[in-house]
């Protein structure tokens, strides 16, 4: 399969890791930010083999993961609601809110539909009138587009039965907080390649200079994530702190700029709140004034109380790479897939989701 | 763009964020249907102390029960599938081949077939015709007679469309005894053909994924592959690869026979055009159901010519083997390109599509 093949091909792999142990002099400590990133580390096994030279700690990129607990229980009110249909990506499903989560709310009623694009479920709100069509729109710069489309589509075709519960967060203020919390190791950064496909690699630019870490944009296959840590670590080596691009095939300075008018277009930046991370100023988007009817947060405001957190499950270090999933004291015991503690069990981009399918529960784990 | 300023981003203390956990479910959910580990916690919690029969708790693909001295092979089996019609077949088909398939990896020769239909009103009888005729003409292809039948109507909105139940009886030859218990040390592993084709064929066709894939569903009957095969060497044990796929499959024989398998990701067959659509719904092949595909363990000495037999036949023309059976604890590994092993897991419910 073209595209794909290529980078996966076992002889490129070795060769790079070659490369990789050549080049360091010392062991440096990376991040991957993006969950898919993780999984193909994790499934590969790539980051066991560059052990010696690299240590890979896993980012927050995972929509799931970083969507707060409070937005989730909205969207379950919202779901039991009868007049609401509540459409959403397929992960949101079994992520735990307070007491209930998506699959258990549709098992006693609740109208939830998996759609794979918010187009879809304006087009449920077109063909069923009279039910409230809400979707769970969730995610990073790379769903921002299709989410910004559908409200944008929405407004033009005067369907009034729809509306965006939105949780979007953006990656460089992220980023940026990692790198500025205490105890922060990570000494250079592989950069999420499909944001980057939208958005561009420009934002990267005051985080490297004003930071001195070398950032690299890249892709998702194995070969990629070498090459990738290749050119980090060469930097570092070197004494450099640029952004460079691995993801040639994909990513482009300005990003997409048809993508990024759009989301300009029908949102705005805000301060949002991250799971296991806390508020971060101007880290998410929000529909603008003009679009605000389409927000089933204000059309639908939030009546539950207040929620509050295990203390037991370690998401919020997990999620800003300060430990490792197997680290955590519930990892693969009373936190698994069946009966997940935290967002980034249950995801298919969550670390700890990675770890557990990679067979990394706490009896096989590497000491 | 935008400028960040390091000292004026925000810094510890950092809140945990995660829900306290869920309690058991109280109510049965989708993933219980699964094949994966919710259903396998449904069966051995909930049916097994309700049954209680041995037989029964051996899971095997098909019972093997003695009434006055013949060994008959009895399976039976329901059929939900959404939409009734997909590429390369029906819901029809295959409730005929998925139970002739239960039977035929026990080295039975299926005989005789039941089948209860469960219809929504308002289901087009022109579709159930063309269900029905599928059904008659898997039944002559597969030499299975349908000699006992039964018909529900329940009302709108109590099924979706149709829902099919079969069973089905097969005789079991002398000296043929298939099963995990059979299991040796150095087995090799042997998938019959490609991997993934009827999941993907369906999921192509369900309402919300809709997409244009040149793979069609490889519902078939496994009776002659399987008859071939064993007339070529010692195979051990065969499993129906359906729900959960091959890798659900192996983790259940790895159970049962308390034996270590190890795959090669390399060998497992993938048609490119499933490979493409499982990559771009996040999902693994290994996972994914077949409705014609069986894995063998076949003795080491004679693999290589039940390989070469299978070939021989039209729906084992890709047959390969994928891997070993070894002793040690009860456990699936998949041996990557890069040469790292790795668990392959059962899934704990239905995969989910990744969301970026």
């Amino acid at each position: 399969m073209r595209f794909v093949d290529e980078y996966r091909d076992s002889d490129v792999a070795r060769s790079l890791l070659a490369r990789i142990r050549e080049t360091a002099s010392k062991k440096w400590t990376l991040m991957e930010v993006c969950g898919g990133q993780t999984h193909t580390l994790v499934r590969t096994g790539l980051d066991e083999l560059l052990d010696d030279t690299v240590e890979l700690v896993h980012g927050p990129g995972c929509p799931v993961c970083v969507t707060p607990l409070g937005v989730i229980d909205h969207a379950l009110e919202l779901a039991r609601r009868p007049d609401v249909t509540l459409c959403s990506f397929g992960d949101m499903l079994r992520v735990p809110g307070s007491h209930d989560d998506l699959l258990r709310a549709r098992a006693a009623g609740a109208d939830v539909r998996v759609v794979y694009s918010p187009l879809d479920a304006l087009e449920i709100a077109r063909s069923e009138p009279d039910r409230e069509v809400v979707f769970f729109a969730v995610g990073f710069e790379t769903t921002a587009p299709a989410n910004a489309m559908a409200v944008r589509r929405a407004a033009d075709l005067g369907i009034g039965n729809f509306s965006v519960l939105v949780a979007h967060v953006l990656v460089p203020p992220a980023m940026v907080a990692i790198l500025s919390a205490p105890g922060n190791r990570v000494q250079g950064f592989l950069a999420p390649g499909h944001v980057c496909t939208v958005m561009g690699w420009g934002e990267y630019e005051p985080i490297t200079s004003g930071f001195g870490v070398p950032i690299v944009v890249t892709g998702f296959e194995p070969v990629d994530l070498l090459e990738g840590v290749a050119m980090t670590v060469e930097q570092l080596e070197t004494g450099r702190a640029d952004v460079e691009n691995q993801y040639v095939r994909s990513v482009h300075e300005g990003g997409n700029a048809t993508a990024r008018e759009v989301v300009r277009e029908v949102f705005e930046p805000c301060d949002r709140a991250w799971r296991g991370i806390g508020v971060l100023p101007q880290s998410g988007l929000r529909l603008r004034e003009l679009f605000r009817h389409f927000d089933a947060a204000h059309r639908f405001p939030a009546t539950g109380v207040a929620v509050e957190e295990s203390e037991r499950c370690i998401a919020g270090l997990v999620l800003q790479g300060r430990a490792k999933p197997d680290e955590c004291p519930a990892f693969g015991r009373d936190c698994t897939p069946e009966h997940p503690l935290g967002a980034p069990m249950v995801s298919s981009e969550g670390a700890c989701a990675a770890y557990h399918l990679a067979g990394r529960t706490p009896t096989t784990a590497p000491a | 763009m935008s400028e960040f300023d390091a000292s004026a981003s925000r810094s510890a203390p950092i809140a945990f964020a995660c829900p306290a956990p869920l309690p058991p479910g109280d109510q049965v959910l989708l993933g219980h249907g699964s094949g994966g580990r919710l259903s396998a916690d449904l069966v051995r919690s909930l049916f097994h102390p309700a049954f209680g029969d041995p037989e029964l708790a051996r899971l095997g693909d098909a019972a093997v029960v003695d009434v006055e001295g013949t060994r008959l092979a009895f399976t039976t089996d329901g059929f939900v599938v959404q939409p009734a019609f997909f590429p390369g077949s029906d819901i029809g088909a295959l409730a005929v081949n998925g139970t002739v398939n239960d039977l035929a990896v026990m080295g039975a020769r299926p005989a005789f077939l039941s089948a209860a239909f469960i219809l929504e009103e308002g289901f087009p009888t022109d579709d159930l015709g063309r269900i029905a005729e599928s059904m008659g003409a898997a039944c002559t292809t597969a030499g299975i007679r349908l000699v006992a039948a039964d018909t529900k109507v329940v009302e709108r909105g109590g099924a979706d469309g149709i829902f099919i139940v079969t069973s089905g009886i097969g005789t079991l030859p002398e000296g043929v005894h298939l099963g995990p218990e059979h299991i040796e040390d150095g087995d090799v592993v042997i998938v019959s053909g490609p991997v993934g084709d009827h999941g993907v064929a369906v999921m192509s066709r369900r309402a919300g994924i809709d997409f244009e894939v040149d793979v069609g569903s490889d519902t078939a009957p496994l009776t002659e592959l399987v008859d071939v095969m064993r007339t070529a060497g010692s195979v051990h044990c065969l499993r129906d690869a359906t729900r959960g796929g091959v890798a659900t499959v192996l983790n259940e024989l790895a159970a049962s026979a308390g034996v270590t398998i190890t795959i090669d990701d390399e060998a497992v067959p993938v048609q490119d055009p499933v490979r493409a659509a499982c990559e771009t719904l996040g999902i693994d092949p290994l996972y994914v159901a077949n409705e014609g595909v069986c894995v063998a363990m076949v003795g080491s000495d004679s693999s290589d010519a039940v390989v070469a037999a299978a070939r021989e036949h039209p729906i084992g023309r890709q047959a390969v083997a994928i891997g070993r059976v070894e002793s040690g604890p009860a456990a699936v590994h998949l041996r990557t390109g890069l040469g790292v092993t790795r668990p392959l897991l059962m899934l704990t419910a239905d995969q989910l599509p990744r969301i970026c």
